[in-house]
Parts: C-alpha cells; structure tokens; sequence
C-alpha cells in the first residue's frame, strides 16, 4: 500500500494563481523521501493540501488507501504535520502546547501526558515544558514542532523545511531522531534545501518545479549523476571496437560519435591520453547534461550550497 | 458500531480540550477577561442606584436599581461571550495556531461547540459575578431561577455564535471591535436594560420589538423579577431561531473553509 498517492493534485489561488499543475505522486509505506525543489515551486501547498490546510481544485489524494474526499478524519488521524512557518499560541507553556493537540486529536490526558513526557525528553526540551513558548529559541520551536506532531503517533510523517535556521549541531541531532523514527517504521516525507540533509536521510526524492513534478528517483541515483560527468565526442574515422579504458565507461552512438561517461576525479587530458594511446582521435566535444542534473544544480546552486563530487 | 463509539469518544476529548483551554484563557486573564464588568456594572449600581436612582422612581412596580439589575446582568453575558468566542477564535488565526485544529481529525461542529463553550463559561463567569455584586447593593430575590438561567446560557450561546462568525470574517484586530463598538453596545442599550419600553412612544415601542436583545432583556427580567414587556414563550422562541440560524451558518462558514483556509 502507498503511503501517499496523489493523482493530478491541481491547485489554483483565490485570483487565478495556479500553484500547483496536475502533480501525481506515489510514496511507499516506510520510505524517507525528499520533495525538493525551488523556492515558490509549489511544494507548501502540496502539504498544505495533503494535510488539509489547504484545499485542493482538483484531483485525488489518499493516505495509506483512505481518500480525503471520502474520509478525511481517517486521513487527518494518519498524519503528523511539521510546517514551515511556526504556528503556536506563544503564550503557552510547551507542555500545554503539546497536550492540546493531542487532546484534538482524542488522544485521552493520561495516554498524552505519557506520550508528551517521552517526546519532549527525545527532543531534549523537557526541562523546557513550562517555559512560555515566546521564551524558547528558533530550534527549540523547530524541535518542538515535531514533538507536537508525533503526539498522537502517525503512520506519516511531513515535514516543511523543518531545520531551516537551525545551526547545525541541532539539526545532526535532529537528522538521528528522524532516522530513527523511520527505521521504526514510520513513513517521512520532508522538503528541504539542503542537499546534505536529503543526501544523509532519504531514499527517494521527488523534484517538483513550477507546479510540476520534474524527476521522480532514488536518491542513489541523482547522486551517482551527479557525481559523473557525460561527454558526446565526435571522432576523426571510425571506431570498430571499444577500447577498454579504466575510469571511463564508453558508449558508441553511431561509427563516429562516442558517449563518455566519466568520475569527476578523472580528467579530460587523462581521457584524452588514454583515447590517443588507442589510436583515436577527437575533433570536438560536448557536455551532456541531463536534466536532473540540470535541475538539482539548479537548486543547489542557487543557495550557494557546492555539490560535493 | 464500535467504530462509532470510538469517534464520540475522541470528539469528548477534543470538546474538552478546546474548553478547557478556553477556559484556562480567561482565567489568566482574569483583569482583562472578568473585572472590567465588574467595575462597570458596579459604578452603574453606585450612579443609578445610590445617586440618581431614587429620583427616578420606581419601573414596573419595581425600585429602579432593581429593575435595571436583569438588564446588566445580562448585559455582561452578551458582551463576554462574544468578545470571548471572538478575540480567543482570531487570535488562533492570527497566530496560524488554527492550524492545530485543522490538521487534527476534529469536526467542525466539535470545533465550533468547544469554541461556544468557552463563550459561554465565560459569559456565565460575568453573569455570576455581576449578580453577587447585585445582591450586594439590593435585596432582590430570585422569582424563577430555572428561566433565568436558561435564558442566560441561551443569550450566552447566541452571542458566542457571533463572536465566532465575526471571527471568521476579521482580516485584523480593528475588525473584531467594529461590531462590538456600533452593533452589540446599541442594541445592548436600546434593549431595555434601563428602561421598560412601555415608556416608549407606541412607535418606538414597535421599533424595539426588532430588537432580539429585547426578548433576552426581558425574559431574563421575568426569571429574575416576575415582570417582562414580552411573552416568556415568545422571547424562548425567538432566541432559539436566532441560535439555530447563527450555528447553522458558522458550521457552513467553517465547511467552506471561509477566513481559515486558502
Ligand atoms: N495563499 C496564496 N495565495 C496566492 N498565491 C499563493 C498563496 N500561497 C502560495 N502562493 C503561491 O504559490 C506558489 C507556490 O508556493 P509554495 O507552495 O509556498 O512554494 P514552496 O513551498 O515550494 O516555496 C508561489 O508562487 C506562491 O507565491
Ligand atoms: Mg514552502
């Protein structure tokens, strides 16, 4: 069973802006998975739509089988929801934050009161639980986010950004908390910028761009594209056999045009030399970008993160 | 079956909880939430009672500091419940913590009688308080404490529900005093608090019946003092039509996600 299966999810603003384009999308039950993507791409309203925050113009969202048109109770109860943006009352305590939601959410005092107690030691925010929420630090908000989430224990697990400023030393921690949720069997999905959080955490990813899905694929993969390098050269003469060469994995297109798919370790004179030694040569080159590639640099770059070859 | 009975146990707890908060809320809060009507209804028993009050005379058969005592009572509860229902409901979606509730399985019916109920709480908080000072500066008893306090839960409700509907449409803080300042404090006052419309010219009498805190005024006045310009049964009828009309408009206001959701 899917743990989230959207199909042809659009959603048009009040005043005509349509964020999101037909998105379909399918997340297996106990998968880390990672939506990324741009920022205004349209991934807040996806959640938003998914946890109901925001409706939907058209298409069909269930979670783990129940469908949010039909039963949406059944869908809210399988859902925890960490968002963006902070969402407290700031004149409460944290504990009362915590068993608040659990109380809209059925969960009996006593039954939260345990359950309250154990996620926010896990968080470390225990010694916090009378503090009013206006007192506590942009992580401590961030951690206690995920604590209110997990209270009533979701087989589904969303998060929006969920270390966005958060320094690193909270987020590593928070990364093993994550990782050890999924590894019990609950199902996560995030959305992130940062690369190294998607690389160190998920197993699939979704690349979602102007309201459209773009790449849909496993995090091994993006990361092995991105790591390789693909040149198109055109050769003088034709080859008749593949020579063998060590780093480099060769590919013909046609008599005169071979595909070169190489380590970023490598060099270009390295393949050169190895292709002269062969007897073949060279008149031009290009670089074959994929558009994966493309995108996810895209995104990388544009928040100044380098891509780690 | 036992499915349904699970649902009815888990919408117990979210009334409870969402009660419970609001509850929690005004007691904090208690100089901001319950003495300021205190104060007012004690500086109009000082004016109108002690001051001014014996040469008025007497109103219905009554001493007019009696005779206005209903009227203030009630006067607190409306303007408590709403302002309860209204500032605690546009604050959550102020602060996004609406968000709480939306993303929980509760249903908006739970949402909205959880909502209501703090209103009321607080309405009936007011209510008592407001008459312990009464008691203090009259000798009133109480004619018929069953009306009153069903009337008084009734206009609590009423209110609550339009606090909560004014909620919905505040797009800022301005937004939730407008109604309040130029819709309740005149009705509220034109309502017969401080007179028997009798006194009226047969005009403004027949205006006044337009006026629904009028029926609340009075039959609150029959629950506290046996008289009322207005027949029991129809000031009932009239205040359950206006709660019926209100929830079942705030519950649609809610379904279609109005002010709450994008
Ligand atoms: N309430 C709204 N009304 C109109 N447009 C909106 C609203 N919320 C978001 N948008 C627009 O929808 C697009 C997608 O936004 P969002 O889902 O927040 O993107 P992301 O989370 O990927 O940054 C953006 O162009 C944004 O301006
Ligand atoms: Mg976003």
């Amino acid at each position: 069973m899917f743990a989230l299966d959207v199909q042809q999810l659009t959603k048009v603003y009040r005043g005509g802006f349509q964020a999101l384009k037909g998105v379909d999308l399918q997340v297996q039950e106990g998968d880390f998975f990672a939506l990324l993507g741009p920022n205004g791409a349209g991934k807040s309203t996806f959640i938003g739509i998914v946890s109901s925050l925001v409706s939907k113009t058209s298409g069909r969202v269930s979670v783990f089988g129940r469908d949010l048109d039909r039963d949406p109770e059944g869908v809210k109860s399988c859902i925890g929801l960490v968002p963006q943006e902070f969402n407290f009352n700031l004149f409460l305590p944290v504990i009362e934050v915590v068993l608040n939601q659990a109380g809209y959410y059925g969960i009996p005092r006593a039954v939260a009161k345990a359950r309250a107690e154990r996620y926010l030691r896990q968080l470390d925010l225990w010694d916090r639980r009378d503090t009013e929420m206006r007192r506590l630090s942009g992580g401590m908000k961030r951690r206690l986010m995920i604590a209110r989430a997990l209270v009533h224990e979701p087989r589904l697990l969303i998060l929006d950004e969920p270390t966005a400023g958060v320094d690193i030393e909270i987020r590593r921690s928070m990364w093993s908390f994550l990782r050890e949720f999924n590894a019990q069997g609950t199902t996560i999905i995030l959305t992130t910028h940062y690369l190294e959080e998607a690389e160190s955490l998920c197993r699939n990813i979704a690349i979602i761009d102007g309201g459209e899905i773009a790449e849909r694929t496993s995090l091994a993969i993006l990361l092995n594209r991105l790591h390789t390098e693909t040149f198109v050269l055109n050769l003088k003469g034709r080859v008749s056999e593949l020579p063998e060469l060590g780093g480099f994995v060769l590919q013909a297109l046609d008599d005169c045009t071979l595909e070169v798919e190489m380590n970023r370790e490598h060099t270009i004179n390295g393949l050169f030399e190895a292709l002269s030694r062969n007897g073949i040569e060279v008149i031009s080159l290009r670089n074959k970008q994929n558009r994966l590639e493309r995108l996810f640099l895209e995104l990388v770059d544009r928040r100044g993160l380098e891509v780690r070859a | 079956m036992s499915a349904r009975l699970d649902d009815w146990r888990r919408y117990r707890v979210t009334f409870q909880t969402i009660l419970g908060k609001e509850v929690l809320r005004f007691s904090r809060i208690w100089v901001q939430t319950i003495l300021p009507s205190v104060i007012t209804t004690t500086l109009y028993f000082v004016i109108f009672g002690r001051l001014i009050g014996d040469r008025i005379g007497s109103m219905d058969g009554f001493a007019y500091l009696d005779f206005i005592v209903p009227g203030l009572v009630l006067m607190g509860v409306i303007t408590n419940s709403y302002s309860n229902v209204v500032s605690s409901f546009y604050s959550s979606k102020f602060s996004r913590y609406i968000e709480e509730l939306l993303v929980s399985p509760a249903p908006n019916w739970v949402i909205l009688a959880g909502y209501v109920a703090g209103g009321v709480a607080r309405g009936l908080t007011v209510g008592v308080a407001v008459m312990l000072v009464a008691m203090f500066f009259t000798e009133i008893r109480i004619h018929d404490p069953l009306t009153m306090l069903l009337i008084g839960v009734m206009t609590a409700t009423l209110f609550s529900l339009g606090g909560f509907i004014n909620a919905i449409y505040a797009n800022s803080f301005d937004d939730i005093s407008i109604v309040p300042t130029f819709v309740l404090t005149p009705l509220t006052y034109l309502g017969g608090v401080f007179y028997s419309i009798e006194l009226l010219p047969e005009f403004w009498q027949t205006v006044s019946l337009a006026n629904p805190v009028l029926y609340m005024v009075n039959a609150f006045r029959h629950g506290l003092l046996g008289v009322s310009d207005i027949p029991l049964g129809l000031a009932f009828g009239m205040i359950l039509i206006c709660i019926v009309i209100l929830a079942a408009y705030s519950l649609f206001l809610l379904r279609r996600g109005v002010g709450i959701k994008t």
